[in-house]
């Protein structure tokens, strides 16, 4: 079976690219400050709602109700997108569903397709594939634009560029559309604007995701902000959507929670500038020709688990990403994977479906468990625990190993005071092998925990050394 | 061997999912807001807002421009000194038009929304996207409270457009920023 390009070829575990990533203290400044500004305004924007709570719980039930009846649900969401002139396709993983959006912009003669931003065909790596095929795909968001032109990587499912502030975007936009342009947001804007307009005009296939699609009615739903989403949505002959397959909503009403969750956990907005609705074709009015293709992609492999299945319900709002300390410091693309931040820790590792993956292994431990990410979930994933819940079944795919006899030992050890003591003052010698007051390498098997974490000298006396002279 | 389609409904129903329980709508259906919040919502998106009661003096601002007019436009709105552009117009046309004049099918006054779903006096969603700016003529009588009001009014097969301010992005440093592809201007006339 062919790899699953939700994680990049190539890319080291978790606390390594972490390691490198908290060197760059450019890339911290940028993100402290980007998510120090998201963190508040939706903090605003939620407590506008005296029903949050509600909304909330409604959304986590009405997920769960579609993971309960996803077969029923897809099928009637087919038979409601073909009566309207619609065509659905079907894809099991990445390969099949590049392979069947290469062959309809052939059967266009697309050379160039514009794109909005979708994080299904980031994750099946639809724009290289493209590529070899000879399809080149125009990224017209402008966070996407940023990291197209840049030639590099996501790090964030809103805001892919969030790593970069204005002055690095101005120095890519200079180098790559050949302006002069002043670091200003709005005259950033402007260049954008301009670069793209004429592709908008012009071309002839778009390719977009789903926030959702309506089982009952076939409309498909996307959110967007900047126009280049409406643009791609209505001008083109051709328009290919590329949804996984539980992004579903059973009924129209269904949305009156998400169109209201989203927006103010993503943007922190009340609502976002722009939302289009379209079902099928529509006479006389964008896109004559409309497919919509299905990818499963590791999905149904996740839905089997009890426990990790939840994540599905995930709307790709990125505000666990906002919050989590962990992600604050080590950015996204740590993570390694287009779905980075608290909800990547639980998602990737189960879309690549091999815990043997030593990234994808690696992932569930990127996290403090401090909770943060569950509380601002709009559809209550929680996220801790399946993030406990995966590395227990790490641990299981490795059998005996060193850090699995160290747990042992540590136990044994805890059970006894005396024995308890007796390594503490054992311990209190490594201080002589401690640098600033941390050890960041121990000898085997110790080593292998201080590969990814360091360790705090342990102080000169203990505690229960202290207490007993002090006070027993 | 099976089909993608099978293969993929096979594997949810060998997941054997169980039954999810009743879905508890606990959360506000019907709001308060009426003109009021919708002129402040909309502003607060730095949309430009005036409460009118006579629309075809409030549109003399349009004077000496090239407006596009979408089929449906009452005939009182097609005020002397305009050039209005009537369909069938291209997308060039559109592109190089000063403006395009509307009315819409709901407002949500809680989001300071307007929806646009191509019916009378809206047209086809390219009139409202390539001219820079848009003026949209709200009815007092087509304001909806609330999101789930709006949605309730509205019919999920027409070619739907939320609007929410104008064209905008957050993604220099998270800040928002007006003017990206869609219109750089939008303005409200909201009819008492």
């Amino acid at each position: 079976m062919a790899r699953n390009p939700v994680t990049w070829l190539g890319s080291p575990t978790f606390p390594k690219a972490a390691k490198t990533a908290l060197a760059d203290t450019q890339l911290r400044q940028n993100l402290r400050k980007a998510t120090g500004t998201i963190r508040g305004r939706r903090a605003a924007a939620v407590a506008e709602m005296t029903d949050w709570e509600q909304l909330r719980v409604a959304g986590e039930q009405i997920k769960d109700d579609v993971l309960a009846r996803l077969d029923t649900l897809l099928v009637q969401l087919e038979e409601s997108v073909t009566a309207r002139g619609g065509t659905v396709h079907w894809a099991r993983d990445a390969e099949e569903a590049n392979r069947i959006v290469l062959d309809l912009c052939r059967a266009e003669d697309a050379q160039e397709v514009v794109k909005v931003k979708s994080m299904a065909t980031a994750e099946i790596g639809l724009n290289e594939a493209l590529e070899a095929g000879g399809v080149h795909a125009i990224e017209t968001d402008l966070a996407e634009l940023i990291v197209q032109l840049g030639d590099d990587r996501p790090s964030h499912i809103l805001v892919p560029a969030i790593h970069r502030n204005r002055s690095e975007i101005r120095e890519i936009f200079q180098r790559r559309m050949g302006v002069e342009v002043s670091d200003e947001p709005a005259d950033l804007a402007e260049a954008a604007r301009s670069y793209l307009r004429q592709k908008f005009l012009t071309t002839k296939v778009a390719i977009s995701g789903a926030n959702f699609a309506v089982a009952d009615t076939g409309s498909i739903v996307v959110l967007e902000s900047e126009g280049n989403g409406r643009m791609c949505l209505t001008l083109p002959d051709t328009l290919i959507t590329v949804m996984g397959i539980e992004k579903l909503v059973p009924s129209w009403q269904d949305l009156e929670v998400f169109l209201q969750l989203l927006p103010r956990s993503s943007t922190a907005e009340r609502m976002n500038p722009y939302t289009s609705v379209w079902t099928g074709v529509t006479p006389g009015d964008g896109p004559q020709r409309f497919h919509l293709v299905l990818i499963d992609n590791g999905r149904t492999a996740t839905l089997k688990d009890s426990v990790g299945r939840q994540a599905l319900r995930c709307i790709r709002c990125s505000a666990c990403l906002n919050v989590c300390p962990v992600y604050e410091r080590t950015g996204g693309q740590s993570y390694g994977s287009v779905y980075p931040g608290p909800i990547g820790a639980i998602l990737t590792p189960q879309l690549v479906g091999d815990l043997h993956d030593p990234l994808a292994a690696s992932l569930p431990y990127a996290s403090s468990l401090c909770g943060a990410c569950f509380e601002v979930c709009p559809v209550r994933i929680d996220i801790p625990s399946v993030l406990t819940h995966l590395r227990a079944e790490v641990v299981a795919a490795k059998g005996r190993t060193p850090e699995s006899i160290a747990m042992a030992a540590a136990a044994w050890m805890f059970a006894s005071a005396s024995r308890y003591e007796k390594a503490q003052k054992a311990g209190s010698l490594a201080r002589f092998l401690a640098k600033d007051g941390k050890i960041t390498s121990l000898p085997w098997p110790g080593s292998k925990w201080t590969s990814s974490r360091d360790v705090p000298a342990p102080p000169k006396e203990s505690f229960r050394a202290w207490w007993r002279k002090n006070r027993g | 061997m099976a089909s993608a389609r099978e293969e993929i409904l096979n594997r949810i129903r060998s997941a054997k999912v169980p039954a999810a329980p009743q879905v508890v709508r606990g959360y506000n259906t019907k709001g308060t807001g009426g003109v009021e919040l919708l002129a402040e919502t909309v502003a607060d998106y730095r949309a430009i807002v005036h409460v009118v009661s006579d629309v075809p003096e409030a549109l003399k601002r349009l004077e000496g421009k090239r407006i596009v007019a979408p089929a449906g436009v009452p005939d009182e709105w097609l005020i002397d000194g305009v050039t209005w552009l009537r369909e069938p117009l291209s997308i060039e046309e559109l592109d190089r038009s000063d403006g395009v004049l509307t009315g819409c099918a709901v407002a949500i006054a809680d989001t300071g929304t307007i929806v646009l779903d191509g019916g009378e006096a809206q047209g086809r969603r390219a009139l409202t996207l390539l001219p820079d700016y848009h003026l949209c003529v709200v009815r007092a009588d087509q304001i909806a409270a609330s999101v789930p009001e709006a949605l309730h009014r509205l019919e999920p097969t027409r070619p739907l457009t939320f609007i929410s301010g104008p064209s905008a992005t957050s993604d220099i440093e998270l800040n928002r920023v007006e003017g990206v592809h869609g219109p750089r201007t939008l303005e409200v006339l909201i009819v008492t």
